[in-house]
């Protein structure tokens, strides 16, 4: 594990907040990515430009970082890739069926005092704590 | 951004600003990496914090900007707030979270970072992406009233 920095923690939670406040003050859309992904699958009148905007965006606050922040992306997907293929498939559902993944019930809809958001955030992450426990336990 | 014509140019800044600035935060929270996820969620050690700080960091700017469109009758460059109106603690949003919690604890990716890190251009990425948009579609068949 490497080293853990609470300024970069702290840091980049800021900027992800700004990102949710801008939208919603701004716009007043909800930055879900969950939500704006699935729009786009499901296109609905007016609303696909903004969401692939948003998505183009996204990817490309990732691109500049490496210039901007003087480090290079660091993403370890190192499990096997049939991991990927069923981790992914229940993320994709799950947060279509549950409305919402980590950006639209965990900070959105927690900022906004809702309910919802916030049972769904305490089962989302207990149910993540458990698989990966229990998956460690599994494996060794 | 009105319901029925095309984005201003201050909204499509807003959303440029809005992305990149998410974009950038996943990547300094280094939340993009499923290893500080999955560290986060070793809850039996050893354990790492970081998401915990992130969260806490975001909040801090959220919650307070939040609650103040709750002041304002409708946002500077829209017509209205969109929000989710469903209320009900109901079993499709416990199902929901707990079908994505654990796929989130099989690969420590959830949906946003997923997109930050197709960058790095890695084939099991693609693969997670490819899945992730799979299981939305599969969703959305299933249930298309909603």
């Amino acid at each position: 594990m490497t080293e853990f920095s609470f300024i970069n923690a702290f840091a980049g939670g800021i900027c992800i907040g700004f990102a949710t406040v801008l939208m919603f003050l701004g716009n007043g859309r909800i930055t879900g990515i969950s939500g704006i992904i699935g729009g786009l699958m499901k296109p609905e009148k007016n609303q696909t430009s903004w969401r692939l905007l948003f998505v183009v965006s996204l990817i490309t606050g990732g691109a500049l970082f490496p210039w901007i922040w003087g480090r290079d992306l660091a993403v370890d997907v190192s499990s096997p890739w049939y991991i990927y293929v069923i981790a992914g498939l229940l993320v994709g559902y799950g947060t279509r069926n549950g409305s919402g993944c980590t950006s639209g019930h965990g900070i959105c809809g927690m900022a906004r005092f809702s309910p919802r958001s916030l049972v769904a955030t305490v089962t989302f992450i207990i149910a993540a704590a458990l698989t990966h426990t229990l998956v460690r336990l599994v494996t060794g | 951004m009105s319901e029925n014509n095309g984005l201003a140019w201050g909204n499509i800044l807003i959303i440029v600003a809005s992305g990149v600035l998410f974009g950038l935060g996943l990547s300094i929270s280094e939340m993009v990496n499923p290893t500080r996820v999955l560290g986060f969620l070793n809850v039996l050690g050893p354990w790492d914090p970081t998401l915990a700080f992130v969260m806490a960091g975001a909040l801090t700017v959220a919650v307070p900007g939040f609650q103040y469109a709750k002041l304002m009758h409708k946002p500077f460059l829209a017509v209205s707030f969109s929000v989710p109106t469903k209320k009900d603690l109901d079993a499709k949003l416990i199902s929901g979270a707990v079908i994505f919690g654990v796929g989130w604890g099989l690969a420590g990716i959830c949906p946003g970072p997923s997109l930050v890190a197709l960058n790095t251009m890695q084939v099991n990425v693609v693969v997670f992406v490819a899945a992730m948009l799979a299981g939305i579609i599969a969703h959305d068949r299933i249930f298309s009233k909603d």
